[in-house]
């Protein structure tokens, strides 16, 4: 046996013994974090609901509650889908092309059918309740304005189909919730595809 | 007696050869020698030290009462008020030392900024000051969304949401944070479970070490001298005082002062004019039904200026987090060998003038609408907030500079 010190293999020990500890740390993190993930209850919670719109009178708006976020629905006016082309000259994103919606949303209705617009009530800047003003040449937009909504604490605008105007601290057009429709009168929100009755 | 004295004496020896007590004290305060031309902004870090202490004893006490739900929480501060003995003191003590906090935390920052306290060789004692000043942002805001009003809840929406603005794992992260697809009982309970276990062990931590940096290298001073460099034969610096008694007791008569106005707040004005503790967050938290207009407590209002002048989601939070982040370069954005802003040029006091005017208007902008002249005014003084950090290199490396005195100034009290 030598006096000496074998400082490569000491260097070797050390660095596996740290290289062996950080994987270990890194699994001993994993439940802590993953923890965090919304819940299986907070999950049960978020399922899809079913929304009757039969009652929905031309140019009205509900508001239902889906995973704790507002989402409402709008009967429009054939006035308001008239209006949507001619505003795609003030929008950010006019076509859809970066916001969040599912494919069958991606037009300038940004609808499954024209006439009933669906759309997460929450601004896509930082998460207010934009207020409706659906009348035009009304309110904060001023005498030009198309009608829409309006956040009040930022001060983003949308269009009748939730898109953003520019000038507005939001980049991206209102969120589409994905939604089906059970049959005329009956929108489902949360699943793209409305389930099969009886299929269960 | 003198058997007395020594049997006291040597229960003092047992415990010194067991527990290092006495040369604790003898190396933080009672031989802690610390420069003897202090001033009226060398309170600010004591009393610091004791705005933490009633926020950490009070709310030790609101905890007793508190219920973290989604449900009850709201009623639980009413319980609070209306019903728990003393509670409405005990509650008030806590909101308005969280206000208190900021007034000393952004005075203790002005004089470092005054006297260059940041310089070299206090760079770390300036960065775990910054770490705890971002703690103590984190704490506020954890703080603020208990109550479970509708300006905590909205308050919480956006800050979070400010999350979502980082591209790709943006949502998920914001999910992650909330615990749920909005705000909710969940995340109630984790920010409640940060706000008084996680982040308050930070901060004490945090001081501890803000503390033991700033006893490692000796306190700065007005005239921005190091004592340390001139010693008397015994070797303590020639112009250094022992912190106990002389600074113990200088600090005594700053702490009355501050706890009359602090009292003064909590028993005749507690809501400050709703800068405190804001009107809307009376209501309780309502998830469809946005405050008409949302704005944060005063003290996180520069930044949210900031956030609010920009169009753009993603770089209104990059330059908000910026504003913050560019505080912890500032030992390396200053060039200029002069500490005290005595000794230094007309140039560092015209910016330093400027970013304090800013910051202030800042604040003011953050507290109204985001409308018209209001954002044009935000952006014109987010450009000097942000001017007097990255022109720093410029301007401090060609600053005329007056001669820095060998010695402190010091006039003594006929």
């Amino acid at each position: 046996m030598t006096e000496e010190v074998d400082k490569s293999r000491r260097q070797f020990l050390t660095a596996a013994t740290v290289a062996t500890g950080a994987v270990g740390a890194v699994f001993a993190a994993t439940p802590f974090v993953l923890s965090w993930q919304p819940s299986v209850r907070a999950r049960a919670l978020g399922a899809p609901i079913e929304v009757d719109i039969s009652k929905l009178e031309s140019g009205a708006m509900i508001t239902v509650q889906w995973r704790k976020q507002p989402v409402w629905i709008v009967h429009r006016t054939r006035e308001m889908l008239e209006q949507l082309p001619r505003n795609t000259e003030q929008l950010k994103d006019p076509q859809s092309e970066d916001s969040d919606q599912p494919d069958y949303a991606r037009n300038e209705a940004r609808a499954r059918k024209p006439d009933y617009l669906v759309l997460i009530g929450t601004c896509t800047h930082l998460g207010c309740l934009p207020k409706s003003r659906f009348q035009m040449g009304v309110g904060e937009g001023g005498p030009n304005w198309p009608g829409g909504w309006f956040c009040v604490c930022h001060g983003s605008r949308f269009d009748m189909a939730g898109r953003v105007f520019k000038e507005s601290p939001a980049s991206l057009n209102l969120r589409v919730p994905p939604y089906d429709y059970v049959n005329d009168t009956t929108v489902i929100v949360g699943v793209d595809q409305a389930p099969v009755k009886g299929a269960a | 007696m003198a058997a007395n004295g020594g049997r006291f004496a040597a229960l003092s020896r047992w415990f010194d050869e067991r527990f290092p007590g006495h040369k604790l004290i003898r190396e933080h305060v009672s031989e802690y020698y610390a420069p003897k031309n202090f001033n009226f902004w060398y309170y600010f870090g004591s009393l610091a030290l004791v705005v933490l202490v009633i926020q950490i004893v009070s709310g030790i006490f609101l905890a007793m009462s508190y219920t973290p739900s989604d449900t009850e929480a709201f009623q639980s501060i009413e319980y609070i008020m209306r019903e728990v003995e003393w509670g409405w003191l005990i509650r008030y003590l806590h909101s308005t030392g969280a206000s208190a906090f900021f007034v000393v935390i952004y005075l203790h920052m002005f004089r470092a900024l005054l006297y260059g306290s940041y310089k070299y060789p206090r760079e770390l004692v300036w960065i775990i000051g910054m770490l705890i000043y971002v703690a103590l942002m984190a704490e506020g805001f954890f703080g603020y969304v208990l109550p479970w009003g509708n300006m905590s809840y909205w308050g919480a929406q956006v800050i979070v949401s400010l999350f979502s603005a980082i591209p790709g794992i943006g949502d998920g992260l914001a999910e992650w944070i909330r615990g749920d697809y909005s705000i909710s009982d969940i995340t109630l309970n984790r920010f409640f479970a940060l706000h008084v276990v996680a982040v308050p062990l930070l901060l004490v931590f945090l001081v501890v070490a803000h503390i033991l940096a700033l006893h490692e290298v000796g306190s700065n001073n007005p005239d921005g001298v190091e004592i340390k460099e001139r010693k008397n034969p015994d070797g303590t610096p020639l112009d250094g005082i022992p912190f106990h008694p002389y600074y113990t007791y200088k600090d005594l008569v700053g702490t009355g002062v501050f706890l009359i106005l602090f009292c003064g707040i909590v028993f005749f004005e507690p809501t400050f004019g709703g800068l405190f503790l804001e009107h809307p967050n009376f209501e309780p938290a309502n998830p469809l039904n946005t405050p008409e207009h949302i704005a944060p407590v005063w003290y996180f209002t520069p930044y949210y200026a900031i956030l609010r002048a920009v169009p753009d989601k993603l770089a209104g939070a990059l330059l908000m987090g910026f504003a913050i982040l560019v505080f912890f370069f500032l030992p390396w954005l200053d060039r200029c060998k002069v500490k005290s802003i005595r000794y230094r040029g007309w140039v560092y006091k015209a910016f330093l003038t400027a970013f304090a005017v800013s910051f202030l208007a800042l604040m003011y902008l953050g507290l109204q609408p985001a409308q018209g002249i209001y954002v044009t005014f935000a952006r014109i003084f987010t450009v000097i907030y942000f001017a007097f950090f990255l022109l720093m290199p410029i301007y401090t490396r060609y600053e005329k500079t007056k001669t820095v005195p060998d010695r402190v100034t010091f006039h003594a009290h006929a």
